[in-house]
């Protein structure tokens, strides 16, 4: 009797774990497309933070049928994901990086997508005294003389990349300094950081307004040209990484340009923060931005 | 505090709504690593029990190795089967990363290691002479682990619990190799972190309390049928 329940007790789990496995191979099968449906889109955390490729994506693969893989790290990891040929597109915006990756041949076909702008945020207090400081790197060379907590994402993000040009064109070293902390996250979990600390940091405007509503930050400083933050789409160089799907890419930078997609993002976030989060620009030129 | 009463209110209303995209993530948890962990209770206990049986040289340091491996650091396993399966590199051809596929092996690495280490010390510490005794009776090899196996089913159940509590709440590997990517590789820690990256607060406790609950189902009712049969 004994050996008949211990024996039922062990059948029991093996159909069950049989369950699993073979649950788990259907749910798969289903949408395990062909190898060349999958598309790596290495992106930044803003694209996905904002919601914006929540939006975007399923309508991309429902007209194309490719399947997007959507990683969202910092501009700087996304495009050492491109130089590995781990990834087929990226969207990014570290421009300065962008133009280095294309010359090293590395990437193909940057077309700028949109921007939006970075703003210098802070608490309230604003114990450094920027609140509408037109200048972005006066602002930071204030901060700077006060020793108010700045952080930072640390990341190698393109916001990072930013902060490091802001903290440049100020003449100001910050790294290692006690005022100064990185925090080594994406922009969300910075931003938290800063509202908890309550200390100053640089954000795209996009995901400020999305999370707007979970932090004690004020917009201090924007406006300045300086803070112009731009996106631009590019193809991994298949010549290079023949294991990337090209088509996909292509397809996927053909439609963040296309008019529809350009609408949609003109759009995107109005309802809810009462203003875009990001501006249209296929087509345009860089220099024409801001103006 | 208000935070905290909000989140869990959102966890009730996103469980009794039946959230089609909470529910699918909690499903693709489960199935991953409840998939994991069966692939790593085959290896774990056939391998744990081969070398509590069997008197070899060098047994000590295999054995170290094993318990070594029950705190392998998920990232570290993350890191790993990330650089085998990129696209350039040695397993690349499996076009498995950023894939649930990939989540499972790297789960399965995690938790073999900690189901091994438990049935080893489980079939270890049956008496001695169970052996002599069974094979006296006239037992083939076989027959004689399979009754050691059954003899320890009480710790083998606890391996598996904590094998599954090791894969279901890990963040790092599955993040690396999945991607978090939405209704395809995301799981319910890796959209606990994101959804605190995102400041929705609200939605990460209640993935979190969900997680906790899936946690608890399943070691209940393991826990069921560990207790089922008393111990004499």
């Amino acid at each position: 009797m004994k050996v008949f329940r211990n024996t039922k007790v062990i059948v029991t789990l093996l159909i069950a774990s049989l369950l699993f496995v073979f649950g788990i191979s259907n749910v798969f099968a289903a949408k395990a497309a062909p190898r060349q449906k999958n598309i790596i889109l290495a992106t930044t955390t803003s694209t996905q933070d904002s919601g914006l490729l929540d939006v975007l994506l399923p309508i991309f693969e429902k007209k194309t049928g490719y399947f997007v893989k959507t990683i969202s790290v910092g501009s700087g990891q996304a495009m050492k994901m491109g130089e590995r040929g781990e990834a087929d597109v990226m969207l990014v915006h570290s421009p300065d990086a962008e133009k280095k990756f294309i010359a090293d041949g590395f990437g193909v076909n940057r077309q700028l997508v949109m921007h939006n702008d970075f703003v210098v945020l802070g608490p309230a207090a604003d114990p450094a005294k920027i609140k509408g400081v037109k200048s972005s790197s006066e602002a930071m060379k204030m901060i700077a003389q006060t020793g108010a907590l700045f952080l930072s994402r640390g990341d190698n993000s393109g916001t990072h990349s930013q902060e490091k040009k802001l903290w440049k064109n100020a003449g100001i070293k910050p790294e290692g300094q006690k005022w100064y902390q990185e925090t080594g996250l994406g922009m969300g979990q910075t931003l938290n950081v800063a509202s908890e600390k309550q200390g100053y940091t640089l954000a795209d405007r996009g995901t400020y307004l999305a999370m707007k509503k979970s932090l004690s930050l004020a917009i201090l400083v924007e406006g300045d040209a300086a803070l112009l933050n731009i996106y631009h789409v590019m193809e991994v160089n298949s010549a290079k990484w023949p294991k990337a799907n090209a088509p996909g890419a292509k397809a996927f930078a053909d439609f963040m340009v296309s008019r529809k997609t350009q609408e949609i993002i003109k759009t995107f976030g109005v309802d809810k923060y009462g203003s875009p989060l990001f501006f249209p620009d296929a087509g345009k030129k860089v220099e024409d931005l801001g103006k | 505090m208000d935070l905290i009463v909000q989140g869990i209110i959102k966890a009730f209303e996103l469980i009794i709504s039946f959230d089609p995209e909470v529910m699918g993530i909690t499903w693709l948890s489960l199935k991953i690593s409840g998939t994991a962990t069966f692939i790593s209770l085959f290896i774990g206990v056939s391998i744990g029990t081969a070398v509590a049986l069997n008197n070899f040289y060098g047994k000590r340091l295999v054995i170290s190795l094993i318990n070594t491996g029950m705190g392998l650091p998920p990232v570290v396993v993350g890191l790993f089967v990330t650089m085998l399966i990129w696209r350039s590199g040695p397993f690349g051809f499996l076009e498995i990363l950023y894939t649930p596929y990939a989540m499972i092996v790297a789960q399965a690495i995690i938790a073999t290691p900690i189901v091994m280490g438990i049935s080893l010390a489980a079939i270890q510490n049956l008496p001695p002479n169970l052996r002599l005794q069974i094979l006296s009776l006239g037992a083939s090899r076989l027959q004689m682990v399979w009754v050691l196996i059954k003899e320890a089913r009480l710790p083998l159940l606890a391996a598996v619990m904590a094998g599954f509590g090791g894969v279901i709440s890990e963040i790092g590997a599955s993040i690396m190799v999945g991607g978090n990517i939405k209704g395809y590789s995301r799981v319910l820690t890796t959209a606990t972190v994101m959804e605190t990256g995102k400041g929705n607060f609200d939605i990460a406790i209640a993935l979190g309390i969900i997680l906790l609950l899936v946690a608890f189902t399943i070691n209940a009712l393991l826990t069921q049928i560990q207790q089922r049969q008393h111990p004499r």
